[in-house]
């Protein structure tokens, strides 16, 4: 499968990535033949496999529900690049 | 004691323990010898000045205990360090300052060690070449125009040009392995489940894996004893008992039983690769070991496969990047356009790349196709692997299908580059545990690498059977230092 000018956009949109012509040029042509490349796997047919769910055989431990963290905001604010007292700032969202 | 960076890590630790040499000494050899390394541009982030005063400190307590006391250590970008910038290589966490340790590097500290600076490496971990890091390509030690491997190069170059007396790195396709093949180190992958992925900045969640790199062998051992061990905060980290790696390991390994897989005689492979695997074999027969024809029929799968696995987690993972918690941050006019100015500024071409082709394989009407054809063929794959392990106890592969190639060779068809994994990433797709240990030169001499591949949480007999390889293949490094 080849993919277009036009699936690149519509990807980059779900990804959330901006990209000029050029970008949406090459990269038409790199994820086409990285496309091609994974469809060698239609080669094998696997109508009666099961996918795969784990790769350990071990169950998930559970826990008590107990808080064991908390009163970090400093520490998460710390990196944010524009905060405002105790909250991230981001562009206005509600006119 | 102007050769101490030449010594192995044991050597190291003992030296400090028979206080033949203090903590301070070591680490200013260290700290020297990367301080007239810079063209090699293995390090993101040096911290020699905190580092010294750690070994002082050391000097100053003599607490002697745990199996890594006073020992400076470097680390792969990928790990959080409290206070100590994290990039992952990458321009979108260029200023980020983790405000927590990750599992992994606080195990180190808690046996003694402390922490020389943060190595290059791939962006996000997204590459086999260390030439898709923000911070610039890095050089290996066999030559200025030569790839280190990746995605861990800059942890491998260090290692190989004595920077650092041990390091980490993480391994989700061969990450650890390639480049340990490259530089002629060894590097091993853990059991899935094994080490602790908290604090390591995410790449693909089902497959990445950290992982000791040394200067042989037995410093293998040790360091997979440090850093290995379950942790509650990653609830994929298993309970089982860490082994005493290197009180155990020995060269001993008659009567084992070697797999050798016909399928990893892979088209247009070099003369040279199949004649180490050959010596290698040798040298596992010499050493009593039985040799047995194994099939992975499904190993041309791998690759594909991963190439869908690992992009869709990663796209996934990716998403956290969005300029308003932490790293950089574009301008947008809407919250919207900063997002996708942000990331379009703050991630590299491969990573890109990789993130659209996650997107795309999950995206509405595509996830049967591509994803769960995926985990389909990864069960395929595993399967073969249990098979194979009911008659052997470790297989046997070459880890690359050719030594250190030159800088650019392939980065213009991602695919070509992809194809250097082709041996290292079923492992990853089956959890199991590999090291890769330098077995010989090519006619260029370049170093080449052997992989053994060993049964789930079986990481000692891998240890074992490198240590047997180790010493008969008596490999030394032979490169000139070209930059200092």
């Amino acid at each position: 499968m080849s993919i277009d000018k036009d699936t690149v956009k519509h990807i980059s949109k779900l990804a959330r990535i901006s990209l000029d012509e050029k970008k949406v040029a090459d990269l038409s042509k790199d994820l086409s033949s990285i496309m091609r490349f994974i469809e060698n796997l239609n080669k094998l047919n696997t109508d009666k496999v099961n996918p795969l769910t784990s790769i350990i055989n071990a169950s998930l431990k559970s826990r008590n529900d107990e808080v064991n963290s908390g009163k970090i905001r400093d520490q998460i604010l710390k990196n944010s690049p524009e905060k405002n007292e105790e909250f991230f700032v981001v562009p206005k969202v509600i006119e | 004691m102007s050769n101490i960076s030449e010594f192995s890590l044991k050597k190291i630790v003992n030296g400090i323990k028979r206080k033949d040499f203090s903590s301070e000494e070591v680490t200013k050899a260290f700290i020297e010898k990367s301080k007239n390394s810079k063209e090699l541009n293995s390090y993101i982030t040096e911290c020699f000045d905190d580092a010294l005063k750690s070994a002082k400190n050391f000097d100053k307590k003599k607490d002697n205990k745990g199996l890594l006391a006073g020992v400076p250590l470097a680390v792969k970008d990928l790990f959080c360090t409290k206070n100590v910038k994290t990039t992952a290589g990458s321009k979108i966490l260029h200023n980020f300052v983790p405000t927590y340790e990750s599992t992994v590097t606080n195990n180190l500290w808690a046996q003694g060690a402390f922490l020389l600076g943060k190595l290059n490496c791939d962006e996000f971990a997204m590459g086999s070449s260390n030439e898709t890091s923000f911070f610039g390509k890095v050089s290996n030690p066999y030559g200025k125009e030569l790839v280190p491997g990746g995605s861990s190069g800059g942890s491998a170059s260090a290692l190989a040009a004595g920077l650092t007396p041990a390091t980490i790195g993480t391994d989700t396709g061969g990450s650890i392995r390639q480049p340990a093949s490259f530089t002629g180190t060894v590097g091993l992958k853990p059991t899935y489940g094994r080490c602790s992925r908290w604090g390591i900045v995410a790449f693909a969640s089902s497959l990445d894996q950290a992982g000791p790199m040394t200067k042989n062998v037995d410093d293998c051992a040790l360091l997979l004893q440090a850093m290995s061990g379950y942790d509650p905060k990653d609830s994929t980290s298993i309970d089982i008992k860490v082994d005493n790696y290197t009180s155990k390991l020995t060269e001993k390994v008659k009567g084992l039983k070697i797999g050798i897989p016909k399928e990893y005689r892979v088209e247009n492979m070099p003369k040279e690769i199949d004649e180490i695997w050959k010596k290698g074999i040798d040298y596992l027969k010499d050493a009593g070991a039985i040799i047995k024809n194994i099939s992975l029929p499904h190993t041309m799968y791998a690759l594909p496969a991963y190439y869908i696995v690992a992009p869709a987690e990663a796209s996934s993972n990716l998403a956290r990047y969005d300029g308003v918690k932490y790293g950089h941050r574009a301008k947008g006019k809407n919250l919207i356009e900063m997002y996708e100015n942000t990331r379009s500024e703050g991630f590299g071409d491969e990573v890109k790349r990789r993130i659209l082709i996650g997107t795309y394989v999950l995206s509405s009407g595509y996830y049967d196709a591509y994803y769960l054809k995926a985990q389909k063929v990864r069960q395929l794959i595993k399967n073969d692997f249990d098979k194979s392990f009911a008659d052997v106890d470790a297989i046997l592969t070459p880890s690359t299908p050719s030594a250190a190639f030159k800088m650019g060779a392939k980065t213009d068809d991602p695919v070509s580059m992809y194809l250097n994994d082709i041996f290292t990433v079923p492992v990853n797709l089956s959890g199991l545990p590999a090291i890769s240990v330098p077995a010989g030169y090519d006619k260029n001499n370049l170093p080449l690498g052997l992989q053994l591949i060993g049964k789930a949480f079986d990481e000692q007999t891998i240890l074992n059977l490198s240590l047997a390889i180790e010493k008969r293949a008596n490999f030394k490094k032979n490169f000139n230092v070209w930059w200092s």
